[in-house]
């Protein structure tokens, strides 16, 4: 019950710094969840990366993973219940609030300032993640070719992903 | 201009189950794209201007972008009720496929073959990830002013693996800070 608890406490703690989402999250996810508490290793966390990745739904899903392999559904429930529900509560108190600040020069210097903060999130992730995958040279070659493909083509990234299952399947990454 | 048509439907707790979960299960990675067709173009409960206006109060906090903009819509609609019902239908789908997928983990992760798919999967996933980074990089409009700051933060919390939060709180001191002081001498 303790460790639900705690799952529920460390998640609720970390909504409040998701700018940019649970994407741009992972990094600190993986400092609270990997190295603090070693609730799971480095593997572990790419996989359930990965499987969230090849999941429908939003990016939260993560979170969900992370839980239910700490804590069973319970944890599942109390992890995805922290981290959306501070914020919902939040949002829900003050939207009428917001919406009469709309366009005033604080607010828009804080919209400004946020987004390239979550772009070094994000990017922090996406190396946090080929590190901790523990990736060889072809897998290297078939991260570098998702960026390319993805930046350069209109595809749906379920294609990545299938390819990516394909190739791990053949041994060839 | 799209104005605020008096005709503009009202859904009731159903639809908006059910139109967030069409959100929920029809986006990989990211499902911000479908919410906004969803509601703007294929059932016409928020105008264009009104989702970027409300999508801005949910990127501004932290959180799932997503599951705060249901919350909002739900709101809107339908009260507390509905501020519970939109968010539960967007997540309550892709928690369950979610929930069967970690069963399969547990029970063949273990298992060389599970373990080579997932290591292409990362692979790719890891790859999706950099190509985010750079498409939100390439949407700030003052590169040169912003993008140090997205440096400062990949050092501090991938290279020195600073706590997010003083990261994220000296960052937005000094990235906000500009912006202010940048839109005050315009």
């Amino acid at each position: 019950m303790s460790l639900i608890v705690d799952l529920f406490r460390e998640f609720a703690i970390l909504s409040f710094v998701a700018f940019g989402g649970a994407t741009a999250l992972l990094p600190e996810m993986h400092r609270v969840v990997v190295e603090n508490h070693q609730w799971l290793d480095d593997t572990t966390f790419t996989h359930l990366y990965a499987i969230a990745q090849a999941a429908p739904g939003p990016n939260v899903l993560v979170v969900t993973l992370i839980g239910w392999h700490v804590g069973g559904l319970g944890g599942a429930l109390a992890a995805t219940l922290a981290m959306c529900l501070p914020m919902s509560v939040l949002i829900y108190l003050l939207i009428d609030r917001w919406e009469s600040f709309a366009g005033k020069r604080w607010q828009r210097a804080i919209s400004i300032g946020v987004a390239p903060l979550a772009v070094g999130l994000v990017f922090s992730g996406a190396t946090l993640i080929s590190q901790a995958a523990n990736l060889g040279l072809a897998a290297w070659l078939l991260l570098v070719a998702t960026v390319l493909a993805n930046l350069k083509t209109r595809l749906h990234p379920l294609w990545f992903i299938g390819v990516g299952a394909l190739l791990g399947l053949l041994g060839l990454v | 201009m799209n104005q605020h048509q008096p005709n503009q439907v009202r859904p009731d707790l159903r639809a908006l189950f059910l139109g967030f979960s069409s959100v929920g299960l029809s986006g990989f990675g990211g499902v911000l794209p479908f919410a906004r067709r969803m509601l703007v173009d294929q059932r016409g409960w928020m105008s264009a201007e009104e989702f970027n206006a409300q999508l801005g109060l949910c990127q501004f906090l932290p959180g799932p972008n997503v599951v705060n903009l249901a919350v909002l819509v739900g709101k809107r609609y339908r009260g507390l009720a509905g501020a519970i019902v939109a968010p539960v239908g967007l997540l309550a789908g892709p928690i369950a496929i979610v929930l069967l997928l970690a069963m399969l983990y547990d029970a063949y992760g273990s298992l060389p073959v599970a373990q080579s798919m997932l290591r292409g999967v990362a692979a790719v996933g890891a790859g999706l990830l950099f190509a985010m980074a750079w498409r939100m990089g390439m949407a700030i409009r003052d590169k040169a002013a912003f993008l140090p700051f997205a440096a400062l933060v990949v050092f501090g919390i991938a290279w020195l693996r600073w706590p997010m939060l003083w990261v994220m709180l000296a960052g937005l001191l000094l990235s906000g800070g500009l912006a202010y002081w940048r839109l005050g001498r315009r």
